[in-house]
């Protein structure tokens, strides 16, 4: 280690005189060579995890001959957006799929926040007996896969009349998306110190009203975050879509592009846009709360 | 403005904790009084039961001649600034001022009549536009002072509101504060672990140790008489001398011969602990008549005076001289008891005893 008696820079560019390269020489381009290795593997990587998607993206743009050609045209083929004009024509299979992923995953976000977020803050601000037991009961309820349930879920909503209707929908995603809501909230109300409610009762507010017009204002990132969670959860939930939503009324967007698969003639054009144009809203809120996404990850983080 | 009666007051958390064993404290109407103890005494806890924040086990609290245990924290009229000033990160100093004025419904005008008149006594005019974030801790302090004062409550509570801020500015800010309740002359009650800032501020001190009562009484009386050896070593820098002690020949003799003055009470052959302030004792060079031999061990000039550390025959002791004092570390000294009778405590109880 005689090396690291010597500064650095001194180490680095050898000892004037000296004709064989000194370690640090050799130290600096191994390090350039591992990061020529890095970027190499990364971009092997990347071409594997993208192909699918640029594949659809290309089929999406490509007119029906283009999509059959043999060798597959990859950079010269002609643009085209008909296919995306098809998939929101009023006599397109999925458009209505669209409709109701909307309504089933918007409304069972707003359901989710509406009864996570206050449950979430009297977990975190009150003393409840067995809480830690509590909370783990509530989170088990997410350990099981769709799956496992939905059979007797469906026999279920078939006595409630809930089959084939997007109430029924928006209920379970609501559901599903309950506990996880509650804990990823309770995260960031645990971050909101519980003092500033406390100065809030005192300044002649109750304890409702301190958590309304001093930590809801505070936690609203926090909310967006997780709601935005639970919208994704819920607009590409499948099996429990596929299972108990099976007619064109209530079908949500997955169900219905999977359903264009099948049959004697497959218009791959239409299940590239459709699949495109069903992607883009998730990528959308993706990026808009990427901070949050691994904020989320860690278990709140409000900056303050 | 209001007198706070605690009335048997006990607290203890549901992990079996005992915050508060058994209190009874009286709190004069516009009087600055001070909880003093070190953290986990109970002094916070105390605070937070006259806030409402916290419900106690038993006892009661009386604000203004009214029982208020099942009133919530808003219903009391009392104001309280934390110790982390607790401003609501997401308004401005105006709307944090405002807050409390909004709750009870009074109109636009008299609010900003009143946020004035606190930014004006606060000197927190060219700040009200801005958000907490962009203040610094005296700033912010004097915002929550703001919050506290512009409703004109029946009482301030003080949670270490001085804690963050630096040595400087802790000092202003407890001239400032003191100067404001006595102008406002609300009844203040004011939590510190810091025993200058307890002396400094209090009309009266109450230290607190392990949830219990030590002692009440104004700010001289805890330094001359302290009521037990928790409190006689909690207040006093440099820390007070506890010497052992016997009753001989009327003089209280602790080992090596050093002898103080007796108070009236105690029997021939007592065994007790005395409490000698740094001032009760005094350096003189060796040999020097009614005085036992010393060394030096340390000495800080402090500029107006001269803390002393010498090793005597019954232990280390801190010895308060003027800054002319001539030993140096190392040297030889005699060290001779001066002033009245000082306290004394039963070693067993930690209870004073006599005087």
């Amino acid at each position: 280690m005689a090396v690291n008696l010597q500064p650095r820079e001194v180490a680095s560019e050898g000892i004037a005189g000296e004709t064989a390269p000194v370690p640090g020489v050799v130290r600096r381009r191994r390090r350039r060579v591992r990061g020529i290795v890095e970027i190499a593997l990364l971009t092997v990587l990347a071409v594997i995890m993208l192909f699918p998607v640029v594949w659809m993206l290309e089929t999406s743009l490509k007119d029906q001959r283009d999509i059959y050609a043999v060798p597959a045209k990859v950079f010269d083929f002609s643009v085209t957006l008909d296919h995306f004009k098809n998939v929101f024509a009023s006599d397109s299979p999925v458009v209505e799929g669209f409709k109701n992923s909307v309504i089933v995953a918007g409304s069972s976000t707003i359901l989710a926040t509406l009864l996570g977020v206050p449950a979430a803050w009297a977990y975190s601000r009150f003393k409840i007996r067995a809480k830690k037991d509590q909370l783990f009961f509530i989170l088990s309820t997410r350990f099981m896969p769709p799956v496992v349930v939905v059979i007797p879920i469906f026999l279920m909503y078939r006595d409630l009349g809930l089959i084939d209707t997007t109430l029924g929908l928006i209920l379970i995603y609501s559901a599903f998306n309950l506990p996880f809501t509650i804990w990823m909230m309770k995260g960031f109300v645990d971050e909101v110190p519980a003092e500033y409610e406390e100065a809030a009762m005192l300044d002649g507010y109750s304890r409702v009203e301190a958590f309304h017009r001093v930590t809801l204002p505070l936690l609203v990132p926090g909310i967006a975050a997780t709601a935005v969670f639970a919208l994704i959860f819920s607009w590409n939930e499948f099996v429990f879509a596929v299972f108990l939503a099976s007619s064109d009324a209530a079908r949500t967007a997955p169900p219905a592009i999977a359903g264009l698969i099948g049959g004697t003639t497959i218009d791959w054009g239409l299940v590239a846009a459709s699949a495109m144009t069903f992607a883009f809203p998730v990528l959308v809120f993706a990026f808009l709360v990427r901070k949050h996404l691994v904020a989320g990850v860690t278990l709140g983080a409000v900056r303050r | 403005m209001a007198e706070i009666h605690i009335q048997g007051l006990r607290k203890e958390f549901p992990d079996g904790t005992v915050a508060i064993e058994h209190l009874d404290l009286h709190i004069a109407d516009g009087e600055l009084f001070v909880m003093l103890g070190p953290s986990g005494c109970g002094k916070t806890t105390t605070l937070r039961c006259i806030a409402g924040l916290e419900r106690q086990t038993s006892g009661n609290v009386v604000i203004g001649g009214e029982i208020v245990d099942d009133l919530s924290a808003s219903e009391r009229d009392i104001a309280m600034v934390f110790q982390f000033y607790a401003l609501y990160p997401h308004m401005t100093c105006r709307d944090n001022i405002a807050f409390p004025l909004r709750a009870q419904g009074k109109p636009k005008a008299e609010i900003d009549a009143a946020v004035a008149e606190a930014a004006r006594m606060l000197r927190l005019e060219p700040l009200l536009d801005r958000r907490p974030k962009r203040l610094s801790g005296g700033e912010q302090q004097r915002v929550a002072l703001g919050r506290a004062m512009v409703r004109q409550p029946q009482a301030f509570l003080m949670d270490e509101p001085l804690t963050n801020l630096d040595a400087e500015l802790r000092a202003d800010m407890r001239t400032e504060l003191k100067h404001l309740q006595q102008r406002l002359g609300t009844t203040m009650v004011y939590v510190t672990h810091d025993q200058v800032e307890a002396m400094a501020l209090g009309h009266r001190i109450a230290i607190f140790d392990h949830g219990r009562l030590e002692q009440v009484g104004t700010p001289m009386e805890v330094y001359e008489r302290p009521a037990s050896l928790f409190a006689a070593r909690f207040v006093g820098s440099p820390p007070i001398n506890l010497l052992d002690v016997e009753l001989t020949n009327g003089a209280l003799t602790a080992a090596g011969g050093l002898r103080v003055t007796a108070p009236d009470g105690l029997r021939r052959g007592d065994k007790v602990i005395a409490g000698v302030r740094p001032e009760g004792l005094t350096l003189l060079p060796p040999g020097a008549e009614d005085a036992v031999g010393a060394r030096v061990i340390s000495r800080e000039a402090l500029g107006d005076e001269t803390i002393y550390v010498v090793e005597a025959p019954c232990g280390q002791l801190h010895v308060r001289m003027p800054p002319t004092a001539p030993y140096a570390e190392d040297a030889p000294v005699a060290v001779r008891f001066q002033g009245g009778a000082p306290p004394v405590y039963d070693a067993a109880s930690g209870k004073a005893v006599a005087g």
